[in-house]
């Protein structure tokens, strides 16, 4: 297998991986699957896809770092345009379907409850570097790019953040989410420097 | 008057039991006094069946015309962490839980303290109840529940004076309870408590039932609380342990975070849990928002009880 096959090969791999989700949440909507409360039901998991998708993103350049396998750099973008596809379908069930479009109660809900401005904040995020993730603008923002594109790990942080303000006190799944995140950042920059002056690129 | 489309024209099994249904309020208002015309439905038992195999209720709807829930999800979306913090899981952990042979011990500053065996309970005369329940986390549905106040337990223990509040304590047994287990930092077992007057409220119900059967372990089986003005974490479920006390009794969540979860935890669209909104609420089996009414609409009866206090301090 030659680079160009074995690089193909990897981003279908992550294409079908991150469609999955969306593919069972389909099934699941024709086939009335949902329990009783289907817009919980379909917020919470387009909320757990797109949290999962943005760890998966962060956790490439640690992966290789570990491995030394490059390729899986080249994973980052579309785990992160998932996890921002994921992230929309979610705000859209939040303001559409919950609510409705009822612009009054949006705006109470948006903006009073710490956990919804922490989400809304960490969907911004995620547009903001979906949007600037295309070679065009990695071109005109030069060096910035990179800058730009450490919010990731900020847009990581929030969306965790939104998660542990959302569920009860001493319910735990938030912060075996949590954990994973702060290895990955442990994982990221004790060695940043070094690995920029190492490799020289990134 | 609008013409009836032949749809609508109600089904005759619907339409005794509506009947029943509405002599039944009849009976309540002349009788008991206590809820006005527009009070909370209450059916005799006779027009369901309690042994029965297909789920029954005496009426379709509550008392503001709100349609029941489903016997599927009133059974099947449970929050009952003993079990699972998985609202659908609860139901496949809790199947098979023994609630029989059962014990509620009823105690503290009584005169008459008593154990009640499942028998013993069957001696109160059961009701139906169409109550709306309002979870904290901005659901609910409407239950048709079987059960009778809890003031004629009360009456048999006789209150002491001294006595000010109601401890209840659900059953604790992390053998067979997974949730306990993955769950260790909350201070089981499960207690939730009233004021007496709150517990003397002719709403406030011992449930033993819903929808013409026993209640199912996921439900609270054998016998919960239900106050259906309140978050639907006061209705503590499965109760082993009744006890009178002079001091307000400390709930699970409120251990868990008082800056959250109050002793009163009365519905009120106007004081927003820190989490999440209370203004509006998803009835389960709708698509969209509803909005939460005062006291979960029964405020006619239960307002009196709060006069004077600051809803917000008290939440
Ligand atoms: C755009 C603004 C956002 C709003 C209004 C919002 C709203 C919500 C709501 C209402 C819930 C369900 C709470 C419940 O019923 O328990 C939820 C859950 C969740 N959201 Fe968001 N969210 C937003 C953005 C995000 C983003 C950007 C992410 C991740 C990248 C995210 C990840 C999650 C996760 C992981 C859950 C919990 C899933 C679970 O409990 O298993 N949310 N969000």
């Amino acid at each position: 297998m030659n680079h160009a096959q074995r690089n193909r090969l990897l981003s279908a791999a992550a294409h079908i991986g991150a469609l999955l989700p969306l593919a069972r949440m389909l099934f699941d909507l024709v086939t009335a699957r949902y329990g009783p409360d289907p817009i919980r039901e379909f917020t919470l998991r387009t909320g757990r896809t797109a949290i999962t998708l943005l760890l998966l993103s962060l956790a490439c350049t640690p992966a290789v770092r570990l491995s030394g396998f490059k390729p899986l750099l080249r994973l980052r973008r579309p785990l992160g345009l998932y996890s921002f596809f994921y992230a929309a379908v979610h705000f859209l069930i939040f303001v559409g379907v919950d609510y409705a479009f009822d612009f009054a109660l949006i705006r109470a809900a948006l903006l009073e409850k710490r956990y919804a401005l922490v989400g809304l904040t960490t969907f911004l995020v995620l547009a903001v570097l979906a949007v600037t993730s295309t070679r065009g603008w990695k071109r005109r923002l030069g060096k910035n790019w990179k800058r730009l594109h450490r919010l990731a790990y900020a847009a990581g942080v929030l969306a965790v953040v939104h998660f542990i303000w959302l569920v009860k006190p001493g319910v735990m799944r938030p912060w075996y989410y949590a954990a994973v995140l702060g290895g990955l950042l442990l994982a990221r920059f004790p060695f940043a420097k070094q690995r920029a002056r190492a490799s020289g690129d990134e | 008057m609008r013409d009836i489309p032949s749809s609508e024209i109600t089904p005759e099994a619907v339409y005794l039991s509506r009947r029943a249904f509405l002599k039944s309020m009849g009976i309540l208002t002349a009788g008991a006094g206590v809820l006005a015309a527009c009070g909370p439905a209450l059916v005799p038992t006779s027009t369901s069946d309690p042994s029965g195999e297909q789920p029954s209720a005496g009426a379709t709807t509550d008392e503001l015309g709100d349609p029941l829930n489903t016997y599927d999800e009133i059974t099947h979306y449970n929050n009952y962490y003993e079990f699972s913090t998985d609202k659908q899981r609860v139901a496949e952990l809790a199947e098979g839980y023994p609630t029989s042979p059962w014990e509620i011990q009823v105690g503290g500053l009584v005169h008459n303290p008593k154990t009640y065996s499942l028998d013993d309970l069957r001696k109160f005369e059961i009701e139906e109840r169409i109550y709306r329940l309002r979870c904290v986390e901005a659901w609910s549905m409407v239950i048709p529940w079987l059960g009778f106040p809890l003031h004629k337990l009360l009456a048999e223990v006789e209150p002491k004076a001294e006595a000010k509040y109601v401890r209840f304590e659900s059953v604790y047994d992390p053998e067979r309870m997974p949730g306990i287990r993955q769950n260790p930092w909350y201070s089981w077992p499960y207690v939730e408590g009233l004021r007496l007057d709150e517990a003397m409220h002719e709403l406030t119900i011992l449930a033993t039932g819903l929808y013409g059967k026993d209640l199912l372990p996921q439900n609270g089986a054998p016998v919960r609380l239900v106050v259906p003005w309140k978050y639907g974490f006061k209705s503590i479920k499965s109760i082993v342990k009744i006890d009178l006390v002079a001091e307000m009794p400390t709930s699970l969540w409120m251990a868990a975070a008082p800056n959250e979860y109050g002793f009163y935890a009365n519905v009120n669209p106007e004081v927003d849990h820190p989490r999440w909104s209370q203004a509006t609420e998803r009835r389960i089996g709708e698509l969209g928002r509803r909005p939460t009414l005062m006291f979960n609409g029964y405020e006619a009866e239960v307002a009196h009880l709060y006069a004077g206090m600051d809803l917000r301090v008290n939440f």
